[in-house]
This record gives C-alpha cells, sequence and structure tokens, in this order.
C-alpha cells in the first residue's frame, strides 16, 4: 500500500462522477460549495446533486468534512462559497422542507424534557409562538415514536434510555417534522444490529412514501443493501453516482487511499465481483 | 414574631408592604425569566450582565448632574444601567466568538473591568457636591428606604412583561438550550434567541437594582431554577415552580428583614432562596438526596432479593441471613429454606429473563445495553414489547420447570 497517496488533492477521477453542474430540481443541489474552520478548507468546491426519492451514502474518511458538509448545506454553519438548492428553491425557502438527525447528538441528557418532548421539538416550527399543541400534535409525535418502536419510553426523561434508542428519538423528532428531505448525519454510529434495522426499514418506508434520504455511512459492508446513491469526499468530491458504478475499489481507494486495509479493499473487490 | 405576623399579612406600615409585594413580583419574575439562562448553562454571564449595570449607573448619575437635573432619577438611572450591560454583554460575545479567548476568560475580564470601571465611577460621584447624598451605593446591595410607589409599579410592569416573553418564547429557548445545531436547521434565529434570554435577564437585573442590588441579583435568577429543577422533568413546568420560589422568596424574606430591625432585605431574600434550594435537595421526589438514600436501601434489597430468587432457580440454599428474612417475609421460601409454590414459579419467570438477556447481548452487541445487564433492571425496562417478543422468538417455547 503506497502512503504517499494523499486524497485530499486527488481531483475528480473523470469516471463515474456525475454532471459538473449538478440539476437545480434535485431534492438538494451543491454546487462549488466550500467550508473551513480555519486556513484549511474542511470542505472544498464540492458539487453534488441527490435526486428526489432515493436513498443516497456520503462516503469517506475521518474528518473528510461530511458532518461539516450536510451542516453547511443546512445552514448551521456558514459557508465562503457555494450555493445550496432544495427542491430547486433556497435553502430559506425550503427549510421546513427539511428535517436533520445529528451525529450522536451532543446535547445535555440531563435536560428537563421527556421522550415525547423532544419529538414535539419537530413540530414546533409549524405552531409558531402562540400555537398551543394539541391533541392532534401529541399524537403525531407519538406515531412517529412508534414508527421507530419508541411509544412505550414517551415519558422517559430523555437521559434514562439507551444509546441506541437516543438515535431512534432523533429519527422520530425528525419525522416529526414530515420533511421531504432528511439529512442523517451516521445515524448507524454506536447503534446495536436492531436499531440498526429499524433505522434502515423505517428510511426505505420513507422512500416507497417519495422522500428523499441523504445519510452519511461509514460501513463500507451495508453500503449496497441500504443505498441507491453514493457520494465518495475527501475534502474535495472524489466521485458520485449510482452505487452500482460509483461504489468501487478505485474509487474506494482513492478516498481513502493508505487508510483503507489491504484486507478490506480486497473484501469490498470480491463483494464487486459477486455482483 | 408579632412583627412577623403583622408583616407576613401587610399589616407592618406602606413601605413594609410595598417591599413585600414589590420583591414578591420581582422574586417571581427574576425566577421565570431565570429558567432558561440557567438551562442554557449561561449564569456566570448573566453575573458579568449584572455586574457591567454599575459603570451605566455612574456614568448616568455624573450626566444628569452636569446637565443640570437631579442625578437621581430613575428612569436615567436605569436607562444608563442597561446601556452599559448591554455593552458588557456584547462584548463577551464578541470576544468568544471572534477571538481565540474562551467565553469564561471574556466573562472574568468583562465583569472585572466594568464593576471596576463603576466603583471608580462611584467614588468620584462621592466626591462631587451633588453626589453626598446621592445613596448609589444601595444598588450594590439593595435597599428598601427610599421605596417608592412608581419603584413597585416599575416592577410590576416590567416583572410582568419578562414573565410574559419567556411565556412566549418558551419553545424556541427550550430547543436552543437543549440542542441550538437543530434549532439552527429549523430556521431558529439561535444568537437572537440567546441575546433575548440575556435580555431577560437584564431587564430583570435593571428593576432588582434598587430592593436587592446587582451584586445578589443573579442569585434571584438562577437559584430558583436549580431548586425547581429538582420537582420536575419538564422545561414548561420549570418556569412557573421557579417563579413561584423565587416569588416566595422575595415575599418571605422581605417580610423577615421587616420584622427585625436592621436585617437587609436582598440578601434575607437569597438565603431564603437558598433555604429552599437545600430544602429542594433533600426532600424533592425522584431526585432528592433522602429519596436517593432510601432508593439506595430499597436497592439493596431488591438485590438481595433477586440474588436469593437467582439461588432458587439454580437450586442452590441460600446463604446471607438477610436474604433468607426478604424471602421468608414474602412468603416465598419457608424459614428452613425450602421454596414455597410462589417461590418457584417467581424463580422460573427470574430463569428465564437471565435466558432471554443470553439471547440479546448476542444479538445486540452495543455498548448502551450492555451495562443495563445488570442483574437487576427488569429486561421489560430495556427492550420493548416487540423486542422481548423477538428475544422469545429466537429462543423457541418456554422451557417447562426442571423437575427433580
Ligand atoms: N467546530 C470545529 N472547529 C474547528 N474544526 C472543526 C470543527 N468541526 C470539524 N472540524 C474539522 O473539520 C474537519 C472535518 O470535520 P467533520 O466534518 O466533522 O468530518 P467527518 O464528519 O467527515 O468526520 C476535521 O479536520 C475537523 O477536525
Ligand atoms: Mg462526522
Amino acid at each position: 500500500m503506497s502512503p504517499t497517496i494523499k486524497p485530499a488533492i486527488v481531483s475528480d477521477l473523470g469516471h463515474a462522477v456525475g454532471p459538473a453542474r449538478a440539476p437545480r430540481d434535485a431534492a438538494l443541489a451543491i454546487h462549488g460549495l466550500t467550508v473551513s474552520y480555519s486556513e484549511k478548507p474542511a470542505v472544498f468546491s464540492v458539487d453534488a446533486a441527490f435526486s428526489t426519492g432515493e436513498i443516497s451514502a456520503i462516503v469517506g474518511p475521518n474528518g473528510a468534512g461530511k458532518s461539516t458538509l450536510l451542516k453547511a448545506a443546512l445552514g448551521v454553519i456558514p459557508r465562503l462559497s457555494g450555493e445550496v438548492y432544495v427542491f430547486g428553491d433556497t435553502l430559506r425557502n425550503a427549510r421546513a422542507r427539511i428535517g436533520y438527525v445529528p451525529q450522536s447528538a451532543s446535547v445535555d441528557w440531563d435536560f428537563p424534557t421527556t421522550v415525547l418532548d423532544v419529538v414535539q421539538m419537530g413540530l414546533y416550527r409549524k405552531l409558531g409562538l402562540l400555537g398551543r399543541l394539541s391533541g392532534q400534535g401529541r399524537a403525531q409525535a407519538l406515531e412517529c415514536l412508534d414508527r421507530v418502536g419508541l411509544a412505550d419510553f414517551a415519558n422517559r426523561q430523555i437521559g434514562q434510555i439507551s444509546g441506541g434508542q437516543r438515535q431512534r428519538v432523533f429519527l422520530a423528532r425528525a419525522l416529526a417534522q414530515d420533511a421531504d428531505l432528511l439529512l442523517l448525519d451516521e445515524p448507524f454510529a454506536g447503534v446495536d444490529a436492531a436499531t440498526e434495522r429499524a433505522i434502515i426499514g423505517v428510511l426505505k418506508l420513507l422512500r416507497k412514501d417519495g422522500k428523499t434520504v441523504v445519510a452519511v455511512h461509514h460501513d463500507l459492508a451495508t453500503i449496497r443493501d441500504y443505498f441507491d446513491r453514493i457520494l465518495l469526499v475527501n475534502v474535495r468530491r472524489i466521485a458520485e453516482g449510482p452505487v452500482a458504478t460509483t461504489f468501487t475499489t478505485e474509487n474506494l481507494q482513492a478516498t481513502f487511499g493508505g487508510r483503507l486495509a489491504t484486507t478490506h479493499l480486497s473484501e469490498l473487490a470480491i463483494m464487486d465481483d459477486g455482483h | 414574631m408579632s412583627l412577623f405576623v403583622e408583616a407576613f399579612f401587610l399589616q407592618a406600615g406602606y413601605n413594609a408592604t410595598l417591599v413585600a409585594i414589590g420583591a414578591g413580583v420581582l422574586g417571581f419574575a427574576a425566577g421565570a425569566s431565570g429558567t432558561f439562562p440557567f438551562l442554557r448553562k449561561r449564569a456566570l454571564i448573566s453575573d458579568a450582565v449584572a455586574h457591567a449595570t454599575l459603570p451605566g449607573i455612574g456614568l448616568a448619575f455624573i450626566l444628569m448632574v452636569t446637565f443640570g437635573g437631579d442625578g437621581r432619577s430613575l428612569l436615567g438611572l436605569i436607562a444608563g444601567s442597561a446601556l452599559t450591560a448591554w455593552t458588557g454583554l456584547l462584548l463577551i460575545e464578541w470576544i468568544s466568538r471572534r477571538t481565540r479567548l474562551t467565553e469564561d476568560a471574556a466573562i472574568g475580564a468583562i465583569l472585572g473591568t466594568f464593576f471596576g470601571a463603576g466603583i471608580v465611577f462611584l467614588t468620584v460621584i462621592q466626591g462631587m457636591s451633588a453626589g453626598r447624598q446621592a445613596g448609589l451605593e444601595g444598588f450594590l446591595l439593595g435597599s428598601t428606604a427610599g421605596m417608592l410607589f412608581q419603584d413597585a409599579l416599575l416592577i410590576a410592569v416590567g416583572g410582568s412583561l419578562a414573565v410574559l416573553v419567556t411565556w412566549l418564547m418558551r419553545r424556541p429557548m427550550t430547543i436552543v438550550a437543549f440542542d441550538s445545531d437543530y434549532a439552527m436547521t429549523l430556521g431558529y434565529d439561535v444568537r437572537r434567541i440567546d441575546l433575548l434570554m440575556m435580555g431577560l435577564v437584564l431587564s430583570v437585573t435593571v428593576i432588582g437594582l434598587k430592593l436587592v442590588g446587582l451584586i445578589l441579583i443573579v442569585a434571584m435568577l438562577i437559584i430558583p431554577a436549580v431548586a425547581a429543577r429538582f420537582w420536575t422533568d419538564r422545561s414548561t413546568k420549570m418556569i412557573w415552580i421557579a417563579g413561584c420560589i423565587g416569588g416566595a422568596s422575595g415575599y418571605l424574606g422581605a417580610v423577615l428583614s421587616a420584622s427585625a430591625p436592621a436585617m437587609p432585605t436582598g440578601p434575607i431574600i437569597v438565603l431564603v432562596a437558598a433555604g429552599i434550594f437545600v430544602f429542594s435537595l433533600l426532600f424533592a421526589p425522584d431526585r432528592g438526596v433522602l429519596v436517593t438514600l432510601f432508593r439506595h436501601r430499597g436497592f439493596q434489597a431488591r438485590v438481595h432479593r433477586r440474588q436469593g430468587l437467582l439461588a432458587l432457580a439454580a437450586h442452590h440454599p441460600i446463604r446471607e441471613a438477610y436474604t433468607l428474612r426478604l424471602l421468608t417475609r414474602e412468603g416465598l421460601v419457608r424459614p428452613d429454606g425450602v421454596p414455597t409454590d410462589a417461590g418457584r414459579a417467581q424463580a422460573a419467570k427470574i430463569a428465564r429473563d437471565e435466558r432471554r438477556w443470553d439471547v440479546a447481548r448476542e444479538i445486540y452487541q452495543d455498548t448502551g445495553l450492555t451495562g443495563r445487564y445488570d442483574g437487576l433492571t427488569p429486561i421489560e425496562d430495556v427492550f420493548t414489547a416487540d423486542e422481548i417478543a423477538e428475544l422469545d422468538h429466537q429462543l423457541g417455547p418456554p422451557v417447562t420447570a426442571r423437575t427433580e
């Protein structure tokens, strides 16, 4: 394994990538997005388009800027340059159509709020300042909790549940928003197999309803099972396209460089042949 | 004592009545408005904001006297104090956002600088001919001597507004305090909501300046919220509980200080609030220290009971006398250690749960879960009914109790 590959400066490989200018009517279209926390870009001039009604993965090594990309697309952190379109509209106008599930949220778990309260936060924007949380809103939140299998835990204080369950609560909160585009940051990190199955089940149901899902994902072994499209990033966009044609050993090598163990690569290569 | 009763029923004279009502309303407003700054972990900034009112008081006085007015005009002093407090707040925010300094360093620097400047102004004013009777030192720790009807009115109007705004903004403030990134994705302007929280702190501070003083006002904002946290797991309920704790402290504190000569009102109010906090700490259900203690005793009993039943399930003798006593008292074993029918049934259920756990630990290799396989936590508390059904499915039909 050549240790000298520096994925950060590998440019587009010129194959299996999407069009240079993503179509404006994609669920989420990103043009030339650059974000940096200091003098070094965390994300540099990334183009990407996530089509409506598909489940897409964002894949890259640790520190590749995946979370940064999502947060900048959501306007949580400012972008240095670039444009973001959501369903062909500006972020500001389409805000209500986006749901976000943060990476194992770093919140205060002793906060005075119950599981159901947290899910209801997804309804706050629609309620406005003066709106009352009707029985209907409560029922809606409970139904979202039920979809992730946590209806029994509605009245627990938010810290009184396990790690995988917390992740599902945040998914339920995004579901309550009834968003058309769902952005999830490593929804499967640190959760058990049952939770992973529950979450992917919910995501596939969303796809059936025509919703769009974009998830940062780290487990290369499940990419083919879970996702339709993939965006490989490492500060810059390495490749983007349908999983079948884009999830190749070559692209992975370019994305992960020396950081991906040879054995891991050959395993995936075998999977390549198998498909 | 009779003085206390008189004061409590507002029979101790006009001034004492004004002070008691004013302190009660101020306490309620402070407790309610302090809830979200506390939950957002902004207690220290609140303290800095309060201290940053002092130079404004001094400057406003000097300006008003220079232009030939009465330096003690309450509106002028309030405007001045609000102005420098707001400046201090923006400076702290700017320093921690734009420089490499951390927020606590910024807080320390601004609090010290502004308070120091304020003391310098007060000293200058002492030397002015108009300044000798100004009584501005009263703003440091508060005083009740010169309480006027208009002061009480200011507290009533300003306090009600602060509570109203807190109530209206409870949802945005809850989201921002709990998960500010998520709030941003919903389109909330987090910076503005943070400024609003501090605006509430600032309003309560300036209306409470005269009665409680700027040094202790932060205690009235934060202590009721800290105490209220012991009584509820809902942030909206906390607003009202903190308000009531603050209101009771204000009223009781004012009454107490009126019933003994030369007792400082502000500090007494804070001590009453601290008393309520200690009471909550000790006696609150669920989170209180005593309940925790009893719970520990109960927990110990549960451990012994469970170990006893596990021993029965495994057909082992029960060795510890305490365990045997517990199980005998429940009618699960006879005094000689032989299990009754009820005991055998319980032991069978426990044995099944143990096997469920074995399966669960195999399929959920989750760090959050392994910690919960503690021998005691009922499996129904950890898994949903569906999940348990899944476990049973993997486990196969219940094995009939082993017979000898
Ligand atoms: N709040 C922050 N301040 C400064 N640097 C950050 C911050 N968040 C992330 N970074 C840096 O930006 C880069 C990308 O981080 P991130 O987007 O979290 O990567 P990923 O999610 O792909 O693991 C990393 O080098 C990380 O150290
Ligand atoms: Mg990340």
